[in-house]
């Protein structure tokens, strides 16, 4: 297919507080890279006045409006986007919420996925990506063969756009939510983590694992130094299932993914659980006593030694500096 | 009312990953029931020990050796076993479709579906049956009930968590910390061996999405390691800092 064929390439921006997300960004040059690969342009689709944020970047904005909570209404909104704009090719950066409804409006357009894409091209007219599998071991290539695909982004993976030169425009797309819409109630729950800095859009995590040795040693020495560093909280499994930190915090196969700028690990040994979820860290810090633990293996700088005695001694050069 | 837990086999997280021509060699690894499906099958479990009249069915798409996993599931406590067979590996969204028709033939009220999948590295699976179904879809979830027709859950958003009800039938993606899953015992390994495992090719069904080739990339690290001096560690995590930017 040809670019004119295809339509623009559709980006969902998410914006807190005044800016998109860094996810969004990140998904602004995923759908920009894309669009050029496919001989077309991009445009942005958001939720109400995020899309004043959004045209700050993008030529074209759709704005959708009164959009019911959860997810049902959002596969009806990202749907009605391609359907209402002509177009084919839908990205949107790979939260929690973005993986659980993207695959749904694939199905809906009876259209390809492409799931937590860390590479977007086109060849012969067909959406290509690269993803991780096999706990983020293995690169796939991919091709999408429909006429339409819709692409979640890998946090990480992608840079974070810039602004446009010139605000773009908006124009009101109207979706009609039905009964099906409404048919989860969704309600906040009681016991959240309130982590001052969320995980995955954290330029810095500091996690700490079993090598720590008491739930004490995070309020010692992990809280600290991620606020020190403007960082946020991590944790390994075998943390979490001691009870030392709540689910929220626990980063690798059966918790999140982070791909931050650094990544330090304090006292974690690095199980291939635990690295499948960071190892798309621009650089890895590890601090173990253990010589042999498998993290030395995959780390930028390692300090063999125990956490107790070097975090201290990082606080005082961190003052120093 | 009825469960289907679905069940994938994958191989164990220990296993080396080798990638030979354009396809992943997993040479002596074992292959195991996915620990993400272990939870829906324990979930069920609980749902039926509080009391609930309910039959539950573990189900699977896959090959031949996926019965193996199907057994783990029927040790754990399921009822009856279907295998949907094929070697064809077909992606998250096809995996849906065959899925979807067997499901519907059941009738069933509840369906769990693993959060993640540890093969595909995929939270796909779920949300694409239920759409497929047309039913609602719980993703994450870290707590769940049935009240009569209604569902009532916990399950994590992007930040924090929040509480959903919806109903029956629906899908359920499950995670760790739902609940804690059991081992099976020698007694009911042996009851399952006679338990019901029905095996039928999958539905045919075309996949979207083809893959190409796969390669096993490893990043190249630093590794600038120091041990001794825990200063001269502290002054060399700085230095990266600094030069990250951080």
């Amino acid at each position: 297919m040809s670019g004119a064929e295809r339509g623009p390439v559709l980006v969902w921006v998410d914006v807190v507080g005044t800016e998109p997300t860094r996810g969004a960004l990140q998904a602004i040059d995923a759908a920009r890279r894309l669009a050029a690969a496919a001989g077309t342009h991009v445009h942005g689709v958001a939720a109400g006045e995020d899309a004043q944020v959004a045209a700050r970047y993008l030529p074209t904005v759709h704005r959708i409006d009164a959009l019911p909570d959860g997810h049902d209404a959002r596969v009806r909104a990202w749907h009605a986007s391609l359907d209402g704009t002509g177009a084919t090719m839908f990205v949107v950066a790979g939260t929690r919420t973005a993986l659980a409804v993207a695959p749904r409006v694939a199905v809906r357009a009876g259209g390809a996925y492409l799931e937590e894409a860390v590479t977007l091209t086109v060849e012969d007219g067909q959406v290509v990506a690269e993803r991780l599998t096999q706990l983020q071991r293995v690169t796939e290539r991919l091709v999408a063969e429909a006429t339409s695909a819709v692409v979640t982004v890998k946090v990480g993976a992608f840079a974070e756009a810039e602004p446009a030169e010139e605000l773009g425009s908006v124009e009101v797309l109207d979706v009609v939510a039905d009964e099906r819409d409404r048919r989860v109630t969704v309600r906040p729950h009681e016991g959240g983590s309130g982590a001052a800095v969320a995980l995955e859009e954290a330029d810095v995590v500091v996690a700490g694992g079993r090598g720590l040795g008491s739930a004490e040693a995070f309020d010692t020495l992990v809280i600290p130094l991620a606020e020190r560093l403007g960082g946020a909280v991590g944790a390994t499994r075998a943390v979490v299932d001691a009870e030392w930190r709540p689910y929220g915090e626990q980063i690798g196969q059966t918790g999140k993914t982070v791909a931050p700028t650094v990544y330090l690990a304090l006292g974690i040994s690095g199980a291939v659980q635990h690295m499948s979820g960071m190892n798309r860290s621009r650089w890895i810090v590890a601090i173990n006593a253990d010589a042999d633990a498998p993290i030395f293996q995959q780390c930028d700088v390692g300090v063999i030694n125990d956490v107790h005695a070097v975090v201290p001694e990082l606080m005082k050069a961190l003052e120093e500096r | 009312m009825k469960i289907v837990t679905v069940i994938r086999r994958v191989p164990d997280a220990e296993a080396r990953v080798r990638v030979e021509g354009d396809d992943v060699v997993l040479t002596g690894a074992a292959w195991v029931l996915d620990g993400m499906d272990e939870y829906g099958v324990e979930e069920a479990l609980r749902l039926r020990e509080s009391g609930i009249d309910a039959e539950i069915v573990a189900l699977a798409v896959g090959p031949d050796a996926t019965e193996e996993a199907l057994r783990t599931a029927l040790a754990m406590g399921a009822d009856r076993a279907r295998l949907l067979t094929t070697d064809a590996a077909p992606d998250p969204l096809t995996t849906a479709r065959m899925l979807a028709a067997a499901i519907q033939e059941e009738e069933a009220d509840l369906v769990l579906v693993g959060g993640k999948q540890a093969d595909w590295d995929s939270a796909a699976l779920g949300p694409a049956l239920a759409e497929t179904l047309g039913w609602p879809v719980a993703d994450w979830t870290t707590s769940l009930a049935v009240d009569g027709d209604t569902l009532q859950c916990v399950h994590d958003a992007d930040v924090g968590n929040e509480a959903l009800a919806m109903p029956l039938p629906a899908v359920v993606t499950t995670q760790q910390g739902l609940n804690d899953p059991r081992y099976p015992t020698l007694p009911n390994i042996m009851k399952a061996k006679r338990k019901e495992l029905r095996a039928e090719p999958a539905p045919d069904a075309s996949a979207s999405v083809r893959t190409v080739s796969r390669t096993v990339e490893q990043r190249e690290r630093r590794r600038t390691l120091i041990e001794g001096d825990p200063r001269e560690g502290a002054h060399a995590i700085v230095s990266l800092l600094r030069e990250a930017g951080a």
